[in-house]
């Protein structure tokens, strides 16, 4: 562990030291008195959840409902990980329930009544996803129509577009031996392969974590200890090896969860470790200091854009996959909502600059555990809608309330 | 450990950096710079002084590319240059650090500073490196900052200022405009700041410093260019002058000054 003050940032006698598992312990206290909360209020938040629902009725926390409560969150934790994207930039897009409700649509007709096969159907849908964002983004660059309005108007028109899609049958069925159902519905990773899977994350974090404090003790830079990333990792493997452990009981890791998770982390490592990821915090945090340190903000715009809708087709195509079908339905009603609540409820920002692709993960399994133990309890839908309101506006009151404390603790 | 120099530094040199003849400049029908001449050297610190609506802010404009003149001719280093835009006077080597700092707010100084410009290995974010040369550049610059991994947000103004000037200078620049630096601090910071500039002539860097405190254009600026209702109201060495006579030369009251009997009128050269 790197404790003395030879290294170059600790040369400056006021500068903070963290010292090995304690002191990043303290460091996380300090953050979170400062306001920097980031996924804490989310995990107390499914604590809690968990305890009242299992309280309420014991079968919430059985394997059987959790790898329910998985596989219904994947398509809208996909749609979740788009409108992530677009509140960093301190945008936002009501039409992503739409665009899904249209992607489904754009599955089932292909796929079913004109007979072509998924590999033209699938891309065909993301495309039209990918198009739509185009239009918003260059509505948003070129005329500086506030992204609310433009994607209000996107929002009636992709609706419309998808009743037109979907013509007069109005429900369409897909088959249920077709593999995009199968993948939807039927497909779970074998126990040895989510084992796999979670033993060659927890290495890969492990390595890229050493290897990365190496470089920094090469250059001089405070590192952290061997003994803390392994203390993290094992932490890591816990966590993961028991909920994986517990999926399995039953009938264990969905294929569509999976490649949901995945594509969380992988927008996770874009966003933070590559450039355009730090163009997207910085036109989040300050447009103009942007644009004068020679981002190009518009393309920032855009590709964010495009890549929302191009997620929330994505979230459609799995929806469709997870219903066998898509009807004038898909993708109405609080879908558009509950997507955007998720990302909020993760702990991404809706003033922009603040959040990360992982709070779509968490914030998806708030509102499906609250949607799944509700249901547990009392079938009715009226009450569910009150109470994953008040969370919305809960977690909202805790964003702008951690924005004020930030301000006094200056951490902004 | 030896570590990269981040910014080759330059000897002091007092070549002719930037040179700029009958600079006119009108919006509509203001007529915000008329016939305006400047020279920069490096290695020296020129204030521009000047009451508001004096066009001080039009001339920097034109200088970062934010605005074009409408006549008038730019050499750089003695060869005639267009700026049509920010990204042109920063491939020039022109920086600009604007009164509002222009930072991120929720990133830390690491991307600040390298904001734009990241530093990169097979694709991913260099950040060892980033942060590596941050370090070097802010020892460099005598700066204190208690880390380089906290949001721009949790520092002071005088540190916020810094990391700002400091960031100017990672694309190695040969001319850095500071546009009001020390507007809004305290005094010591105001200090810090100054002695940054400082920092920045020894480097053999031109600093065009705009600013209404005459006492800091005194202590650290080497020459004044006073600019007045868009003309050249007047140049002077800092070494003998006094703020009476530049204070004079912003009002106009050239006269008041003559018949107070205190300096002899500035040099006229509009």
């Amino acid at each position: 562990m790197t404790t003395d003050r030879t290294t170059v940032e600790l040369a400056d006698e006021r500068a903070l030291l963290p010292e090995g598992v304690r002191g990043a312990l303290h460091n996380v206290l300090l953050r979170l008195r400062g306001g920097d909360l980031g996924s804490a209020p989310v995990i107390v938040a499914l604590v809690l959840i968990s305890v009242i629902f299992q309280l309420l009725n014991p079968t919430f926390l059985s394997s059987t409902n959790l790898v329910n409560l998985t596989m219904q969150s994947a398509a809208l934790g996909t749609v979740a990980i788009g409108v992530v994207l677009v509140l960093l930039v301190g945008e936002i897009d009501i039409s992503v329930g739409s665009v899904s409700g249209l992607a489904s649509a754009i599955l089932a007709v292909g796929y079913v009544q004109l007979g072509l096969h998924l590999v033209i159907v699938i891309p065909a849908a993301l495309v039209t996803g990918a198009l739509i964002g185009l239009i918003f983004g260059l509505l948003r660059t070129r005329f500086g129509v506030p992204s609310f309005i433009i994607t209000l108007a996107g929002l009636l028109a992709v609706l419309g577009l998808q009743l037109f899609v979907l013509g007069k049958t109005g429900s369409i069925n897909i088959p249920f031996d077709s593999w995009i159902v199968q993948f939807g519905q039927q497909w779970f990773l074998p126990a040895w392969a989510s084992y796999s899977l979670v033993g060659f994350a927890v290495l890969l974090y492990g390595t890229s974590q050493y290897a990365t404090s190496r470089r920094r003790d090469a250059a001089g830079l405070s590192s952290t200890g061997a003994t803390l990333i392994l203390v993290r990792s094992a932490v890591l493997l816990v966590v993961l090896g028991v909920a994986v452990w517990y999926l399995n009981l039953t009938r264990g890791v969905g294929a569509m969860f999976a490649l949901f998770l995945s594509l969380a982390v992988v927008m996770h490592f874009v966003l933070t470790r590559t450039r355009w990821g730090r163009s997207v915090y910085a036109v989040g945090g300050n447009v103009e200091a942007a644009r004068r340190a020679g981002i190009r903000v518009n393309r920032v715009y855009i590709s964010v854009f495009m890549l929302c809708s191009t997620f929330a087709a994505l979230g459609g195509v799995f929806a469709a996959a997870r219903l066998a079908a898509a009807n004038q339905g898909s993708g109405g009603a609080d879908a558009n909502l509950t997507a955007i609540a998720a990302a909020v409820i993760g702990g991404t920002s809706l003033f922009g600059g603040r959040g990360s692709a992982l709070s779509a993960v968490l914030g998806i399994l708030v509102i499906m555990s609250i949607t799944s133990g509700l249901t547990l309890i009392n079938p009715d839908s009226s009450i569910r809608y009150v109470i994953t309101g008040a969370v919305l506006l809960f977690a909202v009151v805790i964003d702008s309330l951690s924005r004020r404390s930030r301000a006094a603790a200056g951490r902004a | 450990m030896t570590y990269r120099t981040p910014i080759a530094v330059r000897t002091r040199t007092t070549d002719h950096v930037l040179e700029l003849r009958g600079i006119s400049k009108r919006f509509g029908a203001v007529r915000a710079l008329s016939e305006v001449d400047l020279d920069v050297y490096g290695g020296e610190v020129v204030a521009i002084v000047g009451d508001n609506g004096a066009g001080k802010s039009t001339l920097v404009k034109i200088l970062s590319g934010v605005h074009p003149q409408d006549s008038g001719t730019t050499k750089f280093e003695g060869v005639p240059v267009s700026i049509p835009t920010p990204t042109a006077a920063r491939d020039l080597g022109i920086e600009t650090v604007y009164q509002d700092l222009s930072l991120c707010d929720n990133l830390d100084v690491v991307s600040n500073l390298w904001l734009g410009r990241e530093l990169r290995t097979g694709g991913r974010l260099d950040e060892v490196e980033m942060e590596q040369r941050s370090w070097m550049l802010l020892r460099e610059l005598s700066a204190r900052i208690p880390s380089v991994r906290i949001p721009v947000a949790a520092l002071s103004g005088g540190q916020r200022q810094t990391v700002a000037i400091a960031r100017s200078l990672i694309g190695n620049p040969r001319v850095v405009i500071l546009d009001e630096p020390t507007a809004a601090l305290g005094v010591a910071q105001t200090a810090e700041v100054l002695n940054l500039i400082e920092r920045l002539r020894e480097r053999g860097l031109g600093v065009i410093l705009i600013s209404h405190n005459i006492a800091d254009v005194l202590a650290v600026a080497d020459r004044v260019v006073v600019l007045r209702l868009g003309r050249n109201g007047g140049e002077f060495r800092v070494a003998d002058t006094t703020s009476e006579m530049i204070i004079a030369a912003i009002t106009g009251a050239s006269d008041l000054a003559a018949r107070r009997n205190s300096a002899p009128t500035p040099r006229r050269t509009a």
